[in-house]
């Protein structure tokens, strides 16, 4: 018998099987677009005046901060609309609650089925990098799990948020004023240098500047000032978030099934 | 898990929601092989016991046994064994009929092959069979009600529980699921359904309990609580907007005989309605409208609790 936690990886993989294919082909708009006008617009302008970040074409510099950012801007709304519908609009969580499958079982599933799509996510963002020739290293593939840890990180707490939600008022300002902003300035346009040193802190401590910094030491296959001891640091604060998350979704899922 | 004497047993149940109690200490059983019914209006508790005998609710207080187990503890191991039909309907609309039931199946981590014939054989039970490649969305409500039913049924359940079954229904629809549901009951299924459809509960139940703001006002076979509350018959009488009471009218609600008013309808409960309105005519009474008819659960209940089943 399989894990309870993997028969809703089954549902949603059914539901997939038939839209896939479209799904696939739009995956590789976003990146493709963002790669083209940050990176060979933008760069072409920056490189034009004769200059570098960090001793790379922007390009380089600004891949795995999109890669990240990117994977990211999903994971918000995977964690938020098709929880809520699980709850209210399409119901089948409740469902799933009347069988043997936990409260527990659908929290943790519904976490892995985002996890797979932001995989995949992720891998077609690295691929497109990789032609355009923004990815310097074999380290590279590492970017895939960097970028997925990190969206995660926001992923298991929002989809906590939205079983406590009983409307979807409030997701655009989960967008506008979480996501957006860490989006923005979480080193993934420009070094976090260029920020005002009051500021930098609050980058620290959202997620999704580790990702970036995770990401970036992969495809560039360079470690960052601190070596691997930034690495072991940024890998904590993600697997924290997760963890964090997890344990009030775990809860919050099971207030609202067991009522 | 052995099959117990008693499937379902319940003693000083409660549900509280903060400070409103749903449930409030109720005491019941039920047995293998039976249909065992809640009758009760809306906001009765019937719906919170279910979920508790669902094992989705916790109790706040007393004992309640599933199956021979305790939900609290036992919620995945009693749930394997329960079929579900909710009030409201929960299919999976981004799924076809037929994935709908062999994926609900999964939930319960039977063997796909084992699945794909039971879907078959229930798609039959319920008259869907054409439908099994449409969505779900299409289909009319009653349509969807069977399917739940066909769903509920794809794990073998122990027991089945069917809150509000009809509800929302057209009448035709209505008994089609009926007679789906005595099909069940006569291949033995137990099956624990709540309704505040008198016709219903007499239809379908062998034993109910009465259920009002959240307790328990009797129990027992529909006819035992109909001859044990009420006469076997009752005229129903519909009056004329201002007419004066004639004196027979007025002698029968000094005589002790039962009397009742709901709307604008006067119930006059009799052994022999009939008689009572030949009196009743010749006393010189003139009614816009008489009706005798057999007496019903829903006199039960308005005679237990002064009030009617369905909110006029």
């Amino acid at each position: 018998m399989t894990s309870p936690v993997l028969h809703y990886v089954e549902r949603e993989a059914l539901v997939y099987r038939r839209l896939w294919k479209g799904v696939a082909f739009s995956h590789f708009v976003q990146p493709t677009l963002y790669l083209l006008a940050m990176g060979i617009g933008l760069g072409g302008m920056i490189e034009a005046a004769g200059n570098q970040v960090d001793g790379l074409s922007y390009l380089e510099f600004v891949a795995p901060g999109l890669m990240a950012a990117t994977t990211l801007q999903s994971a918000t709304g995977e964690a938020m609309w098709p929880i809520l519908a699980g709850f209210k609009w399409m119901g089948f969580y409740h469902g799933m609650a009347a069988s043997p499958m936990q409260p527990t079982d659908v929290y943790l599933g519904a976490i892995i089925w985002i996890g797979i799509r932001l995989t995949f996510t992720a891998t077609v963002f690295l691929i497109v990098a990789t032609v355009l020739g923004a990815v310097l290293s074999p380290w590279g593939v590492l970017a895939i799990p960097a970028a997925v840890l990190c969206a995660l990180a926001l992923a298991a707490p929002l989809a906590a948020f939205s079983a406590t939600q009983e409307t979807d008022h409030r997701f655009p300002l989960v967008l506008r004023f979480i996501t957006l902003p860490m989006f923005l300035f979480s080193a993934t346009f420009f070094p976090l240098s260029q920020l005002p040193a009051a500021l930098q802190p609050i980058a620290w401590v959202l997620p999704l500047w580790h990702g970036v910094e995770l990401c970036r030491d992969a495809t560039t296959g360079t470690l960052g000032a601190a070596g691997w001891a930034g690495v072991v640091v940024h890998v904590a604060v993600l697997v924290a978030y997760v963890t964090a998350g997890s344990v009030w979704g775990m809860r919050a899922f099971t207030r609202r099934l067991t009522l | 898990m052995t099959q117990p004497e008693v499937l379902v047993e319940a003693s000083a149940l409660t549900k509280h929601f903060d400070d409103f109690v749903a449930v409030d200490g109720i005491d019941f059983e039920v047995r293998p092989g039976e249909v065992f019914g809640f009758l009760g209006p809306n906001g009765a508790g019937k719906s919170s016991t279910m979920r508790m005998i669902g094992c989705v609710s916790p109790a706040t207080g007393g004992v309640l046994r599933v199956l021979g187990a305790d939900p609290a503890t036992d919620g995945p191991r009693i749930r394997a064994r329960l079929g579900v039909v909710p009030q409201e309907d929960n299919l999976d609309t981004e799924l076809s009929v037929l994935d709908n039931l062999i994926l609900y199946g999964r939930y319960f981590g039977i063997a796909k092959p084992v699945l794909r014939q039971r879907a078959a054989e229930l798609l039959d039970f319920v008259q869907l069979s054409d439908r099994a490649d449409s969505k779900v969305d299409p289909l009319s409500g009653g349509m969807k009600r069977r399917l739940t039913i066909a769903r509920s049924l794809m794990n073998e359940p122990d027991l089945l529980l069917l809150d509000e079954p009809t509800t929302g229904l057209d009448p035709q629809a209505r008994h089609l699921v009926w007679e789906r549901l005595y099909r069940l009951k006569q291949d033995g299924v137990t099956q624990v359904l709540t309704t505040h459809y008198m016709d219903e509960a007499e239809r379908l139940c062998d034993r109910l309990v009465v259920m009002d703001g959240g307790s328990i006002v009797d129990e027992g076979s529909p006819s035992e609580l109909i001859s044990r509350h009420v006469t076997r018959e009752v005229v129903e009488l519909r009056l004329a907007e201002g007419a004066s009471e004639t004196e027979a009218l007025a002698s029968i609600r000094t005589s002790g005989t039962r009397t009742e008013t709901v709307a604008d309808r006067m119930l006059i409960y009799a052994d022999d309605g009939d008689a009572l309105v030949a009196g009743l005519l010749d006393g010189g009474l003139r009614p816009e409208s008489v009706l005798v008819r057999r007496s019903t659960l829903e006199d039960v209940f308005l005679i237990l609790t002064g009030r009617t089943l369905i909110e006029y």
